[in-house]
This record gives C-alpha cells, sequence and structure tokens, in this order.
C-alpha cells in the first residue's frame, strides 16, 4: 500500500512540477486585468471583463456605458498597462539572458552601460529640445552607443572575453554617466533641470498609445528571439569552450544575446526612463518558480517581469493621490527582494 | 574512427607552448597523455579538439581536417570533458546531461522524446540516474565528473578527450571513475585523458604518451613507455619500478632515500 501513495504522490508532485510554468502567465493575466480595473474610476475586474467580452463581441454591453468603459480602459489604462507589460517582459529578459551569458546571478541589463548611456542620451534630448521624440531618441541612440563602446573596448583588448566585456562596460558606463553630469551642469536649474531629475526617476504615465503599439513590435520580436536562445545559452553559462565543443556557435550567440538585450533595453528607456532593478531581481523568482534552465526560465521571467511592473505601477499610480515616479517604487521594492535573492545565492549559487 | 595530430605547434604571445607534437586517438583505446604543470597537455587537448587553431600542423579525423568540419558535426565524433568545476546556475544533473544533446537537434528544437530516452540511458549507464534531479551544484566531485562524462556520452561522439578527469577526486572515486573509463574503452569508446600519476598508466591503459618541452617525447605501451629513466626525464625525480614475484612492474616510489616510505 505505502509505495502505491509513495507512487501516486511523487507523480502527482511531478505533475504539478510540469504545471508550474503556467504560474507566471497566469499572474501576468491576472495582473493586467486588475491594473485594467483599478484606478481613478475604480471597476470591479468582472466589469473589465465583461467590456473586454463585448468588446470582442462575445457580450452585449449598453452604448452609453460600453464609450464610457471604452474611454477609461482602452483610452486612458490600456497604453500604460501594455507599456508595463512589454517593459517588464523585456527588462526581466534581458536580465536572466545577461545573468548566463556572463555566468553571474548578479548581473543585470544595464552591466554593460546601456541605462548610462540612455540616461545621458535622454538629458541631453532635454537639454537640446526637450520634445519627447528628441529625448526617446537620444536615449535610444545613446543606449547602444554606450554599449557598442563598452563591447569596443572588449574586443580591443581580449577578444571579447567575459571579464574585458564586464570591464568595458564599466568604462563606457562610466563614461556616460560623467556625460550626464556635464549635462546636469550646463542645464537650465529652473526647468530643465528638474526635468531631466524626474525623467531619469522614471515614469509609465507618458505612454501614449503610437509610441507603444510602435515599440511593441520590436521589443515582442526581441523578447521571442532571447527566448529562443534558452538552450545555447544554457550550454553558455557552462564556459564558452564547453559550448563550443557541443557545437554552439559562441561568438554569434552572445554577440546577437548583447545586440537584442541592448536594444530592447534601450527602447524600454526611451518608453519610461530609468527602471532599475526589475532586471537583476525578477530572473531568481522565476528561477525559483521554473528551475535554471534557460528555455524555461526566459518565457517565465518575461511573464513574471511584467506581472511585477503591473504590481508597482499600481502602487505607483494608487499609493497617494499625486503619482509616484515607478523607478522610485522598484527600487524601494528592490532592496528587500534583493536581501533574499541575496539569502539564496549565498546558499550554493557561486 | 581516428583523431591526429601532426606536428602541432602552438604559442601564447611569444611563448611557444607546443613545438612539433604528434598525438592520435583511436576508438577502443584508453590513452594517457603524461607531462608536467605547464608543459602544454590541456592546451594540446584544446587543439584536437578543434577549440584552438594551432600556428602550425593539422588535426585531422579519419585523415580529413577538423577545420574542414562543422562545428556541430564535430561535436557529434568528438566529445570534451573539461576538468570539474563549479557551474554558476544549479542545473539539474540530468539537464546538464541533456546538454549533451544540442549536437543532435540544434540550438533552437527542444529536446524531444528520443533525446530523453538517451539521457536517461546515459545516466543509467554511468550508474547516477538517481541523481538525475539533484542540482549540478550540490553534488560531489566524483558525481560532477560523471555527470560531465555523461553529458559527453550523450552526444554519441565515439571519441572523449579528458582534461585530468582524476585530478580533485578522492582516492575511491579514482579507482571506481578510471574502471568506468576502462568500461567505455571496452565499449569501443576512445578515451584520450590527461593525468598527473605515473602509477596510473601501470593499471590498465593501452597507450602512454609523454609530452616534453613541446613535443612527444615517446608513445606507445606503458611497458615500453614508462621507464624510470623516463619518469626523470619527465618529472626530473628519480624513482624505482617495483615489481612482482614474476617481473611485472606495478608502481613507482621515489628513490630518493631521504624518504621513508615503509608501513611497519
Amino acid at each position: 500500500m505505502k509505495p502505491f501513495f509513495e507512487q501516486t504522490l511523487k507523480n502527482s508532485a511531478r505533475g504539478a512540477a510540469r504545471l508550474r510554468w503556467l504560474i507566471a502567465p497566469l499572474l501576468a493575466l491576472v495582473a493586467a486585468l486588475i491594473a485594467l480595473s483599478f484606478g481613478r474610476y475604480p471597476l470591479s475586474v468582472w466589469e473589465t471583463m465583461h467590456f473586454l467580452a463585448a468588446a470582442t463581441g462575445l457580450a452585449s454591453m449598453e452604448p452609453e456605458r460600453f464609450a464610457l468603459l471604452y474611454n477609461v480602459i482602452v483610452d486612458i489604462r490600456l497604453p500604460r498597462v501594455l507599456a508595463a507589460i512589454l517593459i517588464g517582459a523585456a527588462l526581466s529578459v534581458s536580465g536572466a539572458a545577461y545573468q548566463a551569458l556572463f555566468r553571474n546571478p548578479l548581473v543585470s541589463p544595464g552591466i554593460l552601460g546601456v541605462l548610462a548611456g540612455a540616461s545621458a542620451g535622454a538629458a541631453l534630448g532635454i537639454l537640446l529640445d526637450g520634445s519627447w521624440l528628441v529625448i526617446q531618441a537620444g536615449a535610444f541612440v545613446m543606449g547602444l552607443a554606450a554599449v557598442g563602446i563598452g563591447v569596443g573596448i572588449a574586443h580591443l583588448f581580449g577578444g571579447g572575453s567575459i571579464i574585458m566585456l564586464i570591464l568595458g562596460g564599466i568604462l563606457s558606463g562610466a563614461l556616460f554617466a560623467s556625460l550626464l553630469t556635464v549635462v546636469k551642469y550646463v542645464a537650465d536649474p529652473y526647468n530643465q533641470l528638474p526635468a531631466i531629475v524626474y525623467w531619469l526617476m522614471g515614469s509609465l504615465g507618458h505612454a501614449n498609445f503610437n509610441d507603444t503599439t510602435w515599440a511593441a513590435i520590436p521589443i515582442t520580436a526581441g523578447i521571442v528571439l532571447l527566448c529562443l536562445m534558452g538552450r545555447a545559452l544554457d550550454a553558455l553559462s557552462m564556459g564558452d569552450d564547453e559550448a563550443r565543443a557541443l557545437g554552439v556557435p559562441v561568438m554569434t550567440v552572445r554577440l546577437a544575446t548583447i545586440a537584442i538585450a541592448t536594444l530592447i533595453s534601450a527602447m524600454t528607456v526611451s518608453i519610461a526612463g530609468m527602471i532599475g532593478w526589475i532586471g537583476l531581481i525578477v530572473p531568481h523568482f522565476a528561477r525559483l518558480l521554473v528551475g535554471p534552465g534557460n528555455a524555461r526560465l526566459l518565457p517565465a521571467a518575461a511573464s513574471l517581469g511584467a506581472a511585477f511592473l503591473l504590481f508597482a505601477d499600481g502602487l505607483a499610480r494608487n499609493l497617494f493621490t499625486a503619482e509616484l515616479p515607478i523607478g522610485i517604487v522598484t527600487e524601494i521594492l528592490g532592496i528587500p527582494i534583493f536581501l533574499i535573492v541575496l539569502h539564496r545565492v549565498r546558499r550554493g549559487w557561486t | 574512427m581516428r583523431l591526429a595530430a601532426r606536428d602541432i605547434s602552438f604559442a601564447y604571445g611569444s611563448r611557444p607552448v607546443l613545438s612539433g607534437a604528434d598525438l592520435a586517438l583511436s576508438a577502443g583505446e584508453l590513452a594517457l597523455l603524461l607531462g608536467v604543470n605547464g608543459a602544454g597537455k590541456s592546451t594540446l587537448l584544446k587543439v584536437m579538439l578543434g577549440l584552438q587553431r594551432p600556428g602550425r600542423g593539422t588535426v585531422t579525423i579519419d585523415g580529413e581536417p577538423l577545420a574542414r568540419r562543422r562545428r556541430r558535426e564535430l561535436a557529434r565524433l568528438i566529445a570534451y570533458v573539461p576538468q570539474v568545476h563549479a557551474a554558476p546556475f544549479p542545473y539539474t544533473v540530468r539537464q546538464v546531461a541533456m546538454m549533451g544533446r544540442l549536437p543532435a537537434t540544434g540550438i533552437f528544437k527542444a529536446p524531444g522524446a528520443a533525446d530523453l530516452a538517451s539521457v536517461a540511458r546515459v545516466l543509467e549507464h554511468l550508474r547516477i540516474d538517481h541523481l538525475a534531479e539533484r542540482p549540478y551544484t550540490e553534488i560531489s566531485g566524483g558525481e560532477r565528473q560523471l555527470t560531465l562524462i555523461a553529458r559527453a556520452l550523450a552526444q554519441e561522439a565515439r571519441l572523449l578527450v579528458m582534461d585530468e578527469p582524476l585530478a580533485g577526486l578522492d582516492y575511491g572515486n579514482q579507482v571506481r571513475l578510471l574502471k568506468r573509463l576502462q568500461g567505455l574503452a571496452a565499449d569501443g569508446y576512445g578515451v584520450l585523458m590527461t593525468t598527473h600519476d605515473p602509477n596510473l598508466p601501470l593499471s590498465g591503459c593501452q597507450r602512454v604518451a609523454l609530452l616534453i618541452d613541446g613535443r612527444i617525447a615517446a608513445d606507445g605501451s606503458p611497458g615500453e613507455v614508462l621507464t624510470p629513466e623516463a619518469i626523470h626525464r619527465l618529472y626530473g625525480v628519480r624513482v624505482d619500478l617495483l615489481r612482482t614475484a614474476d617481473g611485472r612492474g606495478i608502481a613507482f616510489r621515489p628513490a630518493d632515500r631521504s624518504i621513508r616510505f615503509s608501513i611497519s
């Protein structure tokens, strides 16, 4: 009798483990529904679902009520929710891919200088012009430039080894950080300087439907491509020679991962400014959920990151009457969560 | 199947490591490569695996230059077993072994039922199937080495190139692993491994090669190659070869009389 029970227990545990990958996407879905419902004009989740059913023609709703909800849900809340999903997913999947690539669970998407470059670029945009388009373009272009310089330095000295890449990233990050200081110093202290400071704190409030849909295509494509590289990243995280001996094109995978992660990270900065900690923390929770294998980890990190940023944005919007910059929320949430992560890392992840 | 390196020269910058080394490995033999620290043993292995491009010389597999084969194709012929290391992430033993299926599936395709079955078979063959779901970071050095060997076997390559597989293992694990490696050679695998222990070749390997000053100074059966003079040339230490009553050499022992070895 006993062995039978044990066997059944084992089987059901294994079955549960097989379904664990579903948890993260479900969390993201629930978080999205809640985010669409909460706000100045509170709705119940059922109302939101009823509206969505009506919008897709599955249910009927009074035209007046429908128009009101359309305005609240689609015009006001949806762009923000989409932006949160895209940014949370992009930063988390980039962070997870970088952690495998650099063989270090404490690496974040900013390690090669993309965030420093993007901040300097956005600040320069505010200084020169101040229009939203110029700020976005500045953030994007200088984010790429910073990583380009970092990788360039690495290739100049070490043929792209891990340690040289990290050193190159530190150097280029420092360069753009000093550039940001220069921009802040010359900025007009009454208008431009506060704008720069607020921008650097990050906010999803600027996200409009056009920007978000424009960015959605490349960011989604980038996330999918990174997820496809999961197995190659597994091998790469064991060492270059081992990966090569397993038939993995090491340099191609490494450069492609860096290029894609940089592109999508720079895009998130250009939509919403600096949102820290997500790329560092979320992969660890995804690892708790589905294990370290990157083929499962990367999609899980993407969904979990979307859920986490929706949650953080909910706090940023609803905690006080005035909206908090989301960068502050993720940082305040990030520190205690990071302590938990450190605790785990000490337990044999070194 | 035969992997052969001919006249290999290699330098790190201006420091020459190999100068005209020849070494070959055939399926079905257990071959040992001996050399002092820094002699270039690992470098020679990496050149033979195609991971380092030699300055001069060629590596061929069944007569065809290695450089002409695609990496993925090569990975199905030759497998690399590195020195035991710590992985940064707690992949399970099964996940590490599954990496060995990458050459067969390609990097974008998920492993299928056949791959799962092949990995299960390999873990069973090495008798580590009970460890399958344990994290690689939390098992012993000997078990990690077996896991890396399982990954190599999952590649279904006939030739296994191992960098000091016995280093860092306790005595019991060394003996057990050596037995496994002899078993693999008997099953038709070609195993080339580096070692520091001159006594190791005396216990059942077919070939031993000595790497001295960047070239292979001797290559043959342990009986021909391993003389006290050769050990002195290799390590700069005088040794005696202990023999059984019927004259078979069984172990080297330092000849320095100031070291006392006997157990009374």
